[in-house]
């Protein structure tokens, strides 16, 4: 089959679904107050798109997600890292790591608001927190369970042994750590829409919450459309990022 | 004096049951410079663990070793190794891994990247620079392996089963390359294996290990000039497999009995 039919062909089930969704609310079938049809819902994402609310809560969002995630991701590996190469780092972690990794972390999104306010940084807690847990389990994890010999090697071959963690154990480990990482990209989107429904004046998460209670479903729809989307993209383009890192996995 | 001196090397570990497991037991052994060494011996007879503590990657629990007179306390570039599943770095590419004990050293990158090609060359993979590691056979990663070590010409080469994960032809074509390699260069081999046949036809002399607690039963000097003949070389594995097969026989009933 050629490449460039492969594409539509995989996600047909996904246009055929939308195509249901259509032909559903045109046969009379959805009742349109509480559930507005495809061609409703993309008009009001044109309309929501001119008054400049999409583009502006989009990016409110966007910035508070990537920061909480990027913060995880840079706290998750170093902390996963220092707990698989130090027993002290570890005999602290640990068992914090095992209290706290049931718990879920929208149950903080209240105490957050509380501690930060209604702004930015309880939204950037509630994403960062949310998403460390994912980033150092599997880092440590990985870090854990590299092949010894690959130290042993690179030990052999004069690398200080001070580096071994940053030149072999990181790289060696890179295939599980981005596993985790995928999660984590998953889980802040989550969180970010949890935090925003809670309180907030902007925000997408803010931005379906007000239209839904103002009775704008078409509205409403077009904005989870939109964060639906924006979840959609980052996952692509981690997914092509995590391609070019494991090249050498091919 | 002898370029590698073991001298009454003891290793115990402590199992989770807090019970003290000698792996071996007062070794001590000279190799002399430009030697080939074999060490045999059944499964679990500590000779992995000998060769690693030559390394410098395991410590002694007693005894110590000592290299050129120099008691050893951690790996270094000038005892190479090689390892039974290659220990490739997966995310360099064939290039990568064979300049990356030069780099350590500092060479600037358009001499490392000469040294590096001429090591490629020697064990003939030119033409795979650019590839990864996971793109190549088993046969071929462990070129790779032995190019890399070479590349930071260490005086000694440590080898820990290297053909053990190859097929049989592989195996038999990278032991002919191995032996002309050592005829050229005379550099100090310690090889770890459990073939018979490997050891005699690559060896001057073989070390023979007992069941554990690893001891050294016989040492057995091949006799067998560069043109030996395959009568020759498999008349001695014979004689050495009977020397073995005690041991091998020890180590099966020991392993049954969950030691």
């Amino acid at each position: 089959m050629s490449k460039a039919l492969r594409i539509p062909l995989f996600y047909m089930p996904i246009f055929v679904g939308l195509l249901l969704w259509e032909l559903a609310a045109r046969a009379g079938l959805l009742d349109p107050s509480i559930c507005p049809s495809l061609g409703a819902t993309l008009v009001a994402v044109v309309h929501l798109a001119e008054k400049g609310h999409l583009i502006e809560n989009t990016w409110i969002s966007l910035y508070r997600q990537s920061s909480g995630f990027f913060l995880a991701a840079f706290f998750g590996i170093l902390s996963g890292m220092l707990m698989a190469e130090s027993r002290w780092v570890r005999n602290v972690l640990e068992p914090l790591l095992r209290a706290t990794f049931p718990l879920p972390k929208s149950a903080l999104i209240p105490l957050f608001i509380l501690w930060l306010g209604i702004g930015d940084a309880a939204k950037v807690a509630a994403v960062f927190l949310g998403c460390l847990l994912p980033v150092v389990v599997s880092t440590y994890n990985a870090a854990r369970g590299i092949n010894k010999q690959l130290v042993w090697s690179a030990w052999s071959l004069g690398t200080p042994k001070w580096l071994i963690p940053w030149k072999v154990v990181l790289p060696a480990a890179l295939p599980e750590i981005m596993s985790g990482l995928r999660i984590a990209l998953a889980l802040s989107f989550t969180l970010m829409v949890s935090a925003e429904f809670l309180i907030g004046q902007r925000g997408l998460g803010t931005l379906i919450g007000t239209l839904g209670e103002d009775g704008d479903y078409p509205g409403m729809f077009a904005a989870v459309l939109a964060v639906t989307l924006l979840g959609f993209a980052a996952d692509r383009l981690f997914l092509w990022l995590n391609g070019r890192l494991l090249r050498w996995r091919e | 004096m002898a370029l590698i001196e073991i001298d009454g090397v003891t290793k115990n570990y402590t199992l989770e049951n807090d019970r003290e497991l000698t792996a071996i037991d007062r070794i001590s052994l000279s190799i002399g410079d430009g030697e080939f060494v074999s060490i045999i011996g059944p499964s679990g007879c500590g000779k992995s663990t000998l060769l690693h503590m030559i390394g410098g990657f395991v410590p002694c629990s007693a005894g110590e070793i000592r290299v050129r007179g120099n008691a050893i306390d951690a790996p270094d570039p000038d005892r190479g190794i090689v390892f039974q599943h290659f220990a490739l770095f997966p995310w360099k590419t064939v290039l990568g891994n064979v300049e990356y004990g030069l780099a350590e050293r500092g060479i600037a990158k358009a001499e490392r990247r000469r040294t590096a090609q001429s090591f490629i060359d020697m064990v003939k993979l030119n033409g795979f620079e650019n590839t990864f590691p996971n793109r190549l056979s088993g046969g071929m990663q462990q070129r790779v392996a032995i190019a890399r070590m070479l590349a930071c010409e260490p005086s000694i080469l440590l080898m820990d089963e290297p053909f053990g994960a190859l097929d049989a032809q592989t195996r038999k074509i990278l032991q002919e390359e191995l032996r002309e390699l050592w005829q050229r260069f005379r550099k100090t081999v310690v090889f770890v294996t459990h073939d018979v046949r490997e050891a005699v036809f690559l060896s001057q002399r073989v070390v023979v290990m007992s069941a554990r607690p690893g001891r050294i039963k016989t040492i057995v000097e091949t006799g067998l000039g560069p043109d030996a003949t395959r009568a020759a070389i498999d008349e001695k594995a014979d004689a050495l497999w009977d020397m073995m097969r005690d041991e091998v026989v020890r180590s099966i009933a020991a392993e049954r009995q969950g030691l």
